[in-house]
């Protein structure tokens, strides 16, 4: 053979009932290159890893290691093969240190006493050839986001990973993390480590892979060395399409506060410090006022108390002027409060029920959907559920009578923003909007809320996404462990700017 | 594309249900087979037949009568275990439920000399606040609902073998008999007796139950109420986004499980076909039996009526099994592994679904392949 694969997976083809989740994709990973997997969602990304994970066993292809034909049946396999993933979302063990972590499942022992001495030597070899920085003696709880990641990625060099696969790393860090990881990233390809990086953030993958494979609905669409390409040809590739990324929008015209928040402070579930702290903030009609920050920083909790899913352990909402800190859910709904939901399959929908019981779920209550004997007024809700259908373009296999769980995630999306906004809200919240959805669906949710600031309507955006934080906003606070550090305007600050801020770095004085 | 009727819930329900139904005899007639060869498909036989061993017309329909009055007790039971299941609880307390209706109706019938309407409504009322409790524990000290209702069981269960003392006979330990000291209490008949061989044990209790049954069918699937019960049961945290009140729905269901059960106790004791016994150390299975009834009837109130009789008439049927060659407790252990396997039926169906998944999956790729016009 001409040419020296880590791994390769030629032809393979994954089926699931109604769908080809993988069609004939063939990835060949260079030893010491990195190798990026670029898709949208649903593309098939993580369906291919679950393959080379020996979670799934494909029905066609077979999968190379060092050119030689392995079977992989279940992930004791790959990680004999020295296959090891950086998962999104961290495996951890909490409350276990650092080095305890990194050494779980494979401790080094005496007699079946534990020799952590050893451990802690070659960790912190391991620690100083690449740059890890990290404190084997610390809990994970207590270290940072970049750290835990830095402690998985040593979890994988002590355990003599050769393939390392990154699943979306950079999605919890801050800006100036990123480029420390991309940093680790080269590093450990100068080792010789072969790396998987899996995203969907092109400039990320330009910046970092030698070659990048893209896959769409499930075909691969060809690989392409990184130098010679460009941003453009590869979101065209990944989409199909020319995408516009930027959000058309008109100078925005505020009126009246129509919420606004004073000295709101929320409990944590998870520690007993308290989760948002004294945060004040108002927002407009017409202007989309967004609050950017990383993973964890309050944001979720902020958006329970508002909207009334965590009781306030002090601090006052008003909404139209008129005090709602003690008010229902029910109550806030009636009064103008929409809330599109960050987690649509927790909070957002009953899988279980059809698309247009869902679609009247915060207004079934209402004379139109209910008659006086408490029945149901199903040709009511039918045809409410059709206008939404329609101009939302909800798409579905049976209209009204789809179960929502079978419906893709877009769709889902768009039946919650569309219930969400023909409410005719005063107020419309929307946490994570376009979360693991495609860049059409993105695009029109972005379109959506930009229309409701048009047309009057306050609208407070949670976002992780700086891009969607800087394209759709109009004026952004920065949170950082349950504190405003920090107001900007879109237009005049940048993603390193903002990035500072929300790494807790810097912070200002922020007036309500 | 046409819907495979494969497909539909119904089906599936039906289908999984006659395969638990036949598995369990399989495995009973088995369980027959080792203890004693020679009488094991007479038995099984006996068991399906129930009254029709019975050779008179007339002695036929009179014991369906009373198979059928039996039925009423477990159905309600049934449903009070769907109601609450449909609000995602697991009213395993439906069987204390029971016993505090049942408790209830003899009191004020036996003491009081109560007449049968009242007697009813105060045994619904007893079984409303046995399940309050639970769900007033559930929804605001967050006990599980199991729990505290298996614990409530046995508690209501001396509760009413104590309360009870006082209206039994004194030579026994039965309670008094209502046809001789309780007359009042006895349901009408609505002539339904007539109907089968002058058995004064069938009352309206028959049609009430049935009545039930189709009610809660309409609540939970036409009603304003029922959309939000569900909706909690389904994705409680969706519920509560929405504006629901969990917490109150929580205890609602409880409640009115609670009182579907007292009502099938008062339904049951105030045909005057059993005494209570104060000296009863288990409590009844009625509310256990009523799980695996839930379960066979597809979690549907109407297949539910199904479920219920079928196991009652299985049940009935097993007093009748050749008690020389089995022991008396035979009939009890097979009706007991047919009503256990009844609980596979949900098991079941998630097996199906993914069979006939594999089967279009296969169906859709041969079209693929033969699309060049060369069918069979």
């Amino acid at each position: 053979m001409a040419e020296q694969y880590a791994i390769e997976m030629l032809n393979i083809t994954k089926r699931f009932p109604g769908i080809v989740a993988n069609d004939n994709i063939t990835l060949q990973l260079r030893k010491g290159e990195i190798h990026a997997l670029l898709g949208e969602n649903g593309a098939g990304k993580s369906t291919l890893m679950s393959v080379l994970f020996g979670l799934y066993q494909p029905e066609e292809g077979v999968i190379k290691k060092d050119g030689v034909e392995v079977q992989i049946k279940d992930p004791n396999d790959a990680n004999a093969l020295g296959i090891g993933m950086v998962h999104q979302h961290f495996k951890l063990v909490e409350c276990f240190s650092v080095l305890d972590n990194i050494i779980l499942g494979v401790e080094p022992t005496n007699h079946g006493f534990l020799q952590k001495d050893i451990a802690r030597k070659k960790v912190l070899a391991l620690s100083e050839k690449y740059g890890l920085k990290v404190e084997p003696d610390a809990k994970i709880e207590d270290i940072t986001v970049g750290m835990q990641q830095r402690t998985e990625i040593l979890k994988m060099l002590y355990r003599d990973n050769e393939i390392l696969i990154f699943d979306e790393p950079t999605a919890v860090l801050t800006p100036q993390e990123i480029t420390e990881l991309m940093q680790i990233m080269k590093n450990l390809a100068a080792e010789g480590k072969s790396i998987l990086f899996i995203s969907h953030k092109l400039a990320e993958i330009m910046a970092v892979s030698d070659r990048c494979t893209v896959l769409r609905k499930g075909k691969c669409i060809g690989t392409v060395e990184t130098a010679k390409t460009n941003i453009e040809e590869l979101s065209a590739m990944m989409v199909g399409r020319n995408v516009n990324f930027h959000v058309e929008k008109k100078p925005m015209t505020p009126g009246n506060v129509v919420l606004e928040i004073d000295n709101m402070t929320v409990a944590s579930k998870i520690h007993k410090n308290n989760a948002v702290k004294n945060v004040s903030l108002k927002v407009r009609q017409g202007e989309i006022v967004c609050i950017a920050g990383i993973d964890g920083n309050g944001q979720t909790e902020f958006v329970h108390g508002l909207a009334g899913l965590d009781p306030l352990v002090s601090g006052k909402i008003f909404l139209e002027g008129k005090d709602v800190s003690k008010a229902s859910i029910r109550q806030k709904s009636i009064l103008g409060m929409s809330h599109i939901p960050e987690d649509r399959h927790k909070h957002g929908l009953v899988l279980d029920y059809t698309l247009e019981d869902n679609l009247v779920l915060q207004t079934y209550f209402t004379d139109e959907f209910t008659d006086k004997l408490g029945f149901l007024k199903r040709d009511a809700i039918r045809n409410y559920a059709e206008k939404i259908i329609e101009e939302y373009d909800v798409r579905s296999g049976q209209g009204p009578i789809t179960i929502a769980r079978s419906m893709s995630g877009g769709n889902q999306q768009k039946a919650i923003v569309g219930r969400e906004i023909e409410k005719a809200p005063e107020l419309l919240i929307a946490v994570q909007p376009t979360r693991g959805l495609d860049v059409g669906a993105i695009e029109y949710i972005h379109k959506q809320l930009v229309a409701q600031r048009d047309a009057g309507k306050a609208v407070l955006l949670v976002s992780l996404e700086l891009d969607e934080v800087l394209d759709v906003s109009d004026r952004i606070l920065v949170m950082y462990e349950g504190e405003i550090v920090g107001e900007f305007d879109p237009k005049k600050t940048t993603q390193e700017e903002l990035g500072l801020y929300m790494a807790g770095a810097k912070r200002m004085e922020v007036k309500a | 594309m046409r819907k495979n009727i494969w497909k539909t819930n119904g089906m599936q329900s039906l289908i999984a249900s006659l395969i638990c139904i036949i598995l369990g005899l399989l495995i009973g007639l088995v369980v027959l087979l080792f203890i004693n060869p020679k009488g094991a498909f007479g038995a099984i036989g006996t068991l399906l037949k129930n009254f029709m061993i019975y050779g008179k017309a007339s002695l036929r329909l009179k014991y369906f009568g009373t198979t059928l009055v039996k039925t009423v007790p477990l159905l309600l039971c049934a449903l009070s275990i769907l109601f609450s299941y449909k609000v995602g609880l697991f009213n395993i307390g439906c069987s204390g439920q029971y016993t505090a209706g049942c408790c209830a109706a003899l009191y004020a019938a036996l003491k009081w000399g109560w007449g049968w309407f009242p007697c009813i409504l105060f045994a619904i009322m007893a079984g409303a606040v046995a399940g309050a409790i639970v769900g007033v524990l559930k929804s605001y000290c967050n006990v599980n609902e199991v729990i505290s209702g298996i614990m409530l069981n046995w508690i209501i269960l001396y509760l009413t073998n104590t309360i009870l003392s006082n209206v039994k006979e004194p030579t026994s330990p039965y309670t008094y008999q209502l046809s001789q000291y309780g007359k009042n209490a006895l349901l009408p008949t609505l002539g339904l007796d007539k109907l089968f061989n002058n058995n004064a044990n069938v009352t309206m209790a028959v049609p009430i139950s049935i009545l039930i049954a189709i009610v809660i069918m309409v609540v939970l699937n036409k009603t304003k109420f029922g959309y939000e019960l569900k909706a909690t049961g389904y994705n409680k945290n969706a519920a509560k986004y929405c504006g629901m009140k969990e917490n109150r729905n929580i205890i609602l269901s409880l409640v009115i499980s609670g009182a579907i059960a007292g009502l099938g106790a008062a339904l049951y004791y105030q045909t005057g076909i059993q005494q209570w016994e104060c000296t009863t150390a288990s409590v009844p299975g009625m509310g256990f039996n009523g799980i695996a009834a839930t379960f066979l009837g597809g979690l549907n109130p109407i297949g539910t009526i199904l479920a219920s009789y079928f196991i009652q008439h299985i049940t009935l049927g097993g007093a009748y099994v050749d008690k020389t060659m089995y022991c008396s407790q035979i009939s009890d252990l097979i009706s007991a592994i047919i009503i256990y396997l009844c609980g596979f039926v949900l098991f079941l169906k998630i097996m199906m679904n993914k069979a006939i998944d594999r089967i279009e999956e296969k169906k859709a790729l041969k079209n693929e392949v033969s699309k060049e016009g060369s069918a069979k």
